[in-house]
């Protein structure tokens, strides 16, 4: 696989149970090393390309959520890492939890695992980069602008299917 | 004439912290004179599911009240049920039960030092001590089958044993870790850069660190001996060690009471594999449990209480948790009154927040 730039990757906790966001960390360090690939944990939004959000969203940190994805420059991925940022997991019935991180933007790769393992994760990356290229490739022929949030959330409101609100192909794997 | 006053926001979102916590920091020049927190980023209303899964399977739940003290959560809940069920769990559970809190305790304390050394902009020493951490993390799978949540504990016991030749595979290890943590230790302790970072910062006295109800590490780098596995439960009563305390105050103690525990962890975990009895894991149960019970344990971060109330049947009534973390809190809002600007991130992660526990 060609990788064409050095993604940087941004990192925030949901209402995650500090597994995931601990195997996030891990796979950053010498075991894993995600950083072979040129990628960087950045803290801040306006410098990252790809955003791994892991837990469940709740009301309090929708907005933060939302925010974090706007604010972060086109073209942009989203991993859901772990089972609760794909659908809420464990917490699912919780009262203060609406939905995994698909409920207020986009999702591009859901890596499901309880908690998510560093390879899982990295796999997801490397999915995850192929997706940016495409999504860059289409930016310069001017097809292609991602959601903003609160499009995202007008079209959640057409369609119960997250992919479709999304804009994504369906794809067979 | 007096500065100006200015807020400025730290969070919730922040590079420093894996987590997110939100602190209105009340600034004067570069001084800051007042820290308001504020939580609930992290709320999920765990402790409400104990309506919805019954009294076996909240095991699992209370687990991932914490990823980082996962085992302690999942102990502290089992520990009040079978104290209501008047179930006492054989000796090799006691001991494999032991035996898993220090290797988390170790792991915690490990993670700690690396976001430490992240927090004071010491990139490698960061990344040299989660190698170390991924030792740990090794033992704990080879033991449990994960790496962050074991799933292995149960009400009566364990779900799997883990067998001798297991055990004793640890002890190599842990002589690789306890040397590895010696040479990072040179830098945290006596490197002039990193003490420049640490000595003095954040500093506690005993009095206020006992009024404000501090726990754990953080209590005992202000002198103040206190340590409920002294209390004896699990097998810590067999086991032979002391309490730490450093008399500093300021985040350089509370760096030295956390790497010194480190050391300790490993030595009970030898005394456990050494004195490991030779015997079934599970006491099988019979029925619901029915009464109240509130249990307190020393997690990595301090002393956890877990209180439970049931009533005969297959969903217990209440839950509840009260974490270190939360303790530590009103502590940490005192020593940043009065910091600079710059050591606000550093202070923040000397309590070892973890928010996810205090907010469940
Ligand atoms: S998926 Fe599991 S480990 Fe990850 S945040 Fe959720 S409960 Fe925690």
């Amino acid at each position: 696989m060609r990788i064409s730039k050095s993604p940087w990757l941004l990192h925030y906790d949901g209402s995650s149970c500090n597994g995931c966001d601990i195997e996030v960390l891990a796979a950053t360090t010498p075991r894993f090393d995600v950083e072979r690939f040129g990628i960087i944990n950045t803290g801040n939004p306006r410098h990252a390309d790809i955003f791994l959000c892991t837990g469940g969203v709740n009301s309090q940190n929708q907005d933060v959520v939302r925010q974090i994805y706007d604010q972060m420059p086109d073209p942009k991925v989203v991993l859901a890492c772990g089972i609760c940022a794909c659908d809420g997991g464990i917490f699912k019935d919780c009262y203060n939890i609406l939905g995994g991180t698909d409920t207020v933007i986009p999702v591009d790769v859901y890596v499901p695992g309880c908690a998510v393992r560093p390879e899982a994760l990295i796999d997801g990356v490397v999915k995850a980069l192929k997706i940016l290229d495409e999504k860059s490739e289409k930016m310069k022929r001017g097809e292609y602008r991602s959601l903003t949030s609160a499009e995202y959330a007008e079209s959640l409101k057409k369609t119960d299917n997250k992919a479709e609100a999304a804009g994504m192909e369906e794809k067979d794997a | 004439m007096a500065a100006k006053r200015s807020v400025i926001p730290f969070g919730p979102q922040h590079p420093v912290l894996p987590e997110p916590i939100h602190i209105d920091l009340v600034t004067e020049d570069e001084k800051v004179v007042e820290a308001i927190p504020s939580i609930g980023f992290v709320h999920r209303g765990l402790e409400n599911l104990v309506t919805k899964k019954d009294f076996g399977e909240m095991v699992y739940v209370a687990e991932r009240i914490c990823g980082i003290c996962s085992f302690g959560h999942g102990y502290g809940y089992v520990d009040a049920i079978e104290h209501i069920m008047n179930i006492e769990p054989t000796g090799r559970a006691k001991y494999i039960r032991t035996l898993l809190f220090e290797l988390s305790r170790m792991h915690s304390h490990i993670l700690w030092l690396g976001l430490m050394a992240d927090a004071f902009g010491f990139e490698s020493l960061f990344m040299e001590t989660w190698k170390y951490r991924e030792k740990v993390l090794d033992m704990l799978e080879a033991a449990t089958g994960g790496r962050v949540i074991f799933s292995i504990m149960r009400i009566g016991g364990l779900r799997k044993d883990v067998p001798d030749d297991i055990l004793s595979g640890f002890l190599p290890e842990l002589d690789k870790i306890e040397e590895g943590i010696r040479a990072c230790e040179k830098a945290f302790l006596s490197d002039p850069a990193v003490l420049g970072r640490l000595k003095g910062v954040g500093y506690l006295s005993k009095e206020d660190a006992v009024k404000l109800g501090c726990e754990g590490p953080f209590l005992r780098a202000s002198g103040v001996a206190r340590d409920n596995r002294m209390k004896g439960y699990a097998a810590y009563s067999d086991m032979d060690f002391d309490i730490i305390t450093s008399d500093d105050g300021d985040s350089y103690g509370r760096c030295y009471v956390r790497i010194q525990e480190i050391y300790q962890s490993a030595n009970i975990i030898r005394q456990c594999i050494e004195k490991m009895p030779k015997e079934g894991i599970y006491v099988p149960i019979k029925g619901f449990p029915n009464g109240e019970y509130m249990t307190i344990i020393e997690q990595p971060r301090g002393g956890a209480c877990y209180y439970v109330h049931a009533s005969g049947k297959k969903f217990i009534e209440r839950m509840r948790v009260r974490t270190p973390t939360f303790a530590n809190i009103p502590a940490l809002a005192k020593t940043l009154q009065g910091c600079d600007v710059a050591d606000v991130p550093i202070l923040v992660v000397t309590i070892d927040p973890c928010i996810s526990c205090t907010e469940r």
